[in-house]
């Protein structure tokens, strides 16, 4: 089973803000991951660019973003944020706006964060997990759904 | 059947993406052997796979390749992954 608690720590999580627009929410979710300790301020421009140049193929599934660049320098430690805004905002998506959750995700490389997207991945495709995460009120009780 | 997922860095989404496709495909009882690319390199390797799976955005940084596209809307959606494994299969 993951471990998110080097993963997704307690700093790397931002519940109920608000963003202005896409734009916002991703650098709310690079600030997370530079508070952490996983990035450095690069990585947040890159997330942005990446939408710019390749359009808002990041939100995946309604309501949710999965903000990434490539692996680079800018990336320190494999990690996650997780950001909950308290307003949706729109990303441009035709089938899956507007988003209220952004994660960020910065791997080292291609292989390392496997187990934790699988996790997320197992806990996105349960209704019933997606509910309690979007009414969760601590990082804790996020990761204890995430681990479940 | 090969299948390639392709995202803008073959390290986020498709990788979520393929984790799903290979659920899809045991739900299915289909023997499948997925891997992943990034937009800028998906187009060489896209004519070694049967198939090629990516959102909808992306579909145009594949044109040309005789490999069948299909833009997945919701990446967490077996239904619609299945959907797209039996028109192809």
């Amino acid at each position: 089973m993951a471990d998110f608690s080097n993963f997704l720590p307690d700093t790397a999580f931002a519940l109920d803000v608000a963003a202005q627009d896409w734009r916002e929410a991703i650098t709310l979710a690079g600030n997370e991951l530079v508070d952490a300790g996983f990035t450095t301020d690069e990585y947040t421009t890159q997330m942005i660019e990446t939408v710019e140049k390749l359009g808002p193929y990041m939100v995946i599934t309604p309501g949710l973003a999965l903000a990434h660049a490539r692996p680079s320098d800018a990336v320190l430690h494999t990690g996650l944020s997780w950001v909950r805004l308290s307003t949706p905002v729109e990303f441009g998506s035709k089938a899956n706006d507007p988003v209220s959750l952004v994660i960020g995700l910065a791997g080292r490389d291609e292989n390392e964060h496997l187990e934790i997207m699988s996790a997320i991945a197992k806990a996105l495709m349960d209704p019933a997990k997606t509910a309690r995460l979007a009414a969760a009120q601590t990082p804790a009780e996020i990761r204890s759904i995430l681990e479940s | 059947m090969d299948i390639l997922c392709v995202c803008g860095m073959g390290i986020g989404t498709s990788v979520l993406l393929k984790m799903n496709v290979e659920q899809a495909a045991a739900d299915l009882g289909m023997d499948v052997n997925v891997t992943t690319s990034d937009a800028g390199s998906a187009k060489g390797q896209a004519n070694m796979n049967d198939l090629v799976l990516t959102s909808e955005e992306l579909v145009s940084e594949l044109e040309g390749t005789s490999t069948p596209i299909v833009p997945i809307t919701n990446f967490m959606d077996i239904d619609e992954i299945k959907d797209a494994l039996e028109d192809y299969a």
